[in-house]
């Protein structure tokens, strides 16, 4: 499968952003993939509130199957949640877990006003009710469950997807 | 023979000694205590992954802080609690301690966080687990006896890693009463696995152990020569209630000797940083204008030994 450019879809989905966001807008990353493009997100809509960033290890639903991630990055939230516009964002949707675990966590900074979700692909394989707001490329058909759709970064800053099959 | 504390797969099973704890381990532990510092600052101060696991803070023996901060942190973890005051309660009427922990684990105990006065004694419940199959169930040393304390060896690890970010260029000292103390040998247990290049002890030989040179310490017998050039000073408690016998004059003349000061303190480093595992006697082996000084982190110490049990407990409860 040929995959798009990573720099393309980011545009794709600021602009799609972009009606929608204002200045008191805050955006909040997934690691890893989900932090690196909200960077992008952050520059490209001009936002001015402060990045956060989420890691869902302590809030992930697999955690007594698959044990504590080894190295836990912690999350970072530098504004307040309360009453706030908030755009979580990830490089990929799939069963929507860790969608829910990054909802679940949010909440225990505050009640945000409102809540949407920004993603670069919906590879598909939903295993939760859960939508993005904003989504640059769906794939026409699910990927296969071997398979894993990341994105990536070199030393220099850029991004590219990749598909790694298992 | 594998190692009592590790699971079949390597991971940590019980916590009940920092000796031959693999270094791997400890700094996993340190490394996920780090994030958990952060949970205090926000609106919810709780995580979901021990939600659901009951955790029996099992004290054998007296103690506030560590049973508060265990308390704390299992709660932080949204796990249930429950505190039992074995000091009053069935070992009084003559319950064995096995009894007892087969009838808490009857009542679908998850994990003994374990306060005994004598050595070994989470161990012995850690094996008796292991035998009668119940592999679900962990086991965590509150402190057990003279033997250890690993929680509060680890959070010492973490305050030192906090500061001082590296273990390979350190000089640590560790001050007062060795013999009486489980928390020196955690301490040294860390310390050295952890490659911290130097360590030292400072005690009247009435205090230090007679093999101590054997856990690969330098021993001083004086302050004065002890604390030059050292990067950490880690006071002990002396502990009255568990010596017999005149291994000391009297309090006053140990603090003359022994008790940290201000003009003691100017022989170590300019930044170095001054421990103390609580609770302190003050005018006894830290004067107060030193435990309360811009160079003591004692109170630091406490906020993460909550991030590090939760570290500890979360390790646990994974699996």
């Amino acid at each position: 499968m040929q995959l798009p450019e990573a720099d393309q879809l980011i545009a794709t989905l600021a602009e799609s952003m972009r009606p929608r966001v204002t200045a008191d807008t805050c955006l909040v990353g997934i690691h890893t993939g989900g932090v690196w493009l909200a960077e992008r997100l952050h520059a490209l809509l001009g936002l001015s509130q402060p990045l956060g960033s989420i890691d869902v290890s302590f809030y992930r639903d697999d955690y007594s199957a698959k044990g504590l991630h080894p190295q836990p990055q912690g999350s970072r939230i530098p504004f307040d949640v309360e009453g706030s516009h908030i755009v979580i964002v990830d490089d990929v949707l799939y069963t929507g877990r860790t969608t829910r675990a990054a909802l679940n966590e949010l909440f225990d900074y505050g009640r945000p006003s409102q809540v949407d979700l920004a993603v670069l692909v919906d590879r598909g394989g939903r295993e939760l009710p859960i939508a993005a707001s904003f989504c640059a490329l769906t794939l026409p058909a699910p990927l296969p469950a071997g398979q894993n759709l990341q994105l990536e970064r070199d030393d220099s800053g850029a991004l590219t997807l990749r598909l790694i099959h298992a | 023979m594998r190692n009592p504390q590790l699971n079949k797969h390597g991971e940590l099973q019980h916590l009940l000694t920092l000796d031959g704890l693999p270094r791997a381990i400890i700094t996993q532990i340190l490394d996920t205590a780090a994030p958990f510092t952060e949970v205090a600052e926000r609106e919810v101060k709780k995580l979901p992954l021990l939600r659901g696991k009951s955790v029996f803070n099992l004290f054998f023996e007296n103690s506030t802080r560590t049973r508060t901060t265990f308390e704390i942190a299992a709660k932080r973890l949204s796990a249930d609690v429950i505190n039992l005051n074995v000091a009053t309660s069935s070992t009084k009427k003559g319950e064995t301690l096995l009894d007892t922990v087969d009838n808490l684990c009857a009542m679908h105990a998850d994990m003994f966080v374990v306060r005994h006065e004598s050595s070994g004694a989470p161990y012995l419940i850690a094996q008796h687990l292991e035998n009668t199959g119940r592999d679900h169930i962990h086991v965590v040393n509150a402190g057990d006896g003279r033997h250890a304390h690993p929680t509060q060896g680890l959070l010492d690890m973490y305050t030192i890693r906090h500061y001082k970010k590296e273990f390979h260029n350190l000089t640590v000292a560790i001050v007062g009463d060795v013999l009486h103390s489980r928390v020196a040998r955690s301490q040294i247990a860390a310390l050295t696995t952890l490659g911290v290049p130097e360590v030292r002890v400072i005690g009247p030989k009435t205090l230090l152990p007679t093999d101590v040179e054997k856990m690969g310490v330098r021993v001083f017998h004086s302050m004065e020569e002890g604390l030059k050039g050292v990067d950490v000073v880690m006071m002990l408690r002396l502990q009255n209630e568990r010596m017999n016998g005149a291994l000391l004059p009297s309090p006053q003349e140990f603090f003359k000797v022994w008790g940290l000061t201000a003009e003691k303190l100017a022989l170590a480093k300019p930044d170095a940083i001054v421990m103390h595992p609580g609770p302190m006697n003050r005018g006894v082996e830290i004067d107060s204008a030193v435990a309360d000084g811009g160079q003591a982190v004692i109170l630091p110490q406490v906020t993460f030994g909550i991030a590090v049990r939760m570290a500890v407990m979360s390790m646990l409860g994974s699996h």
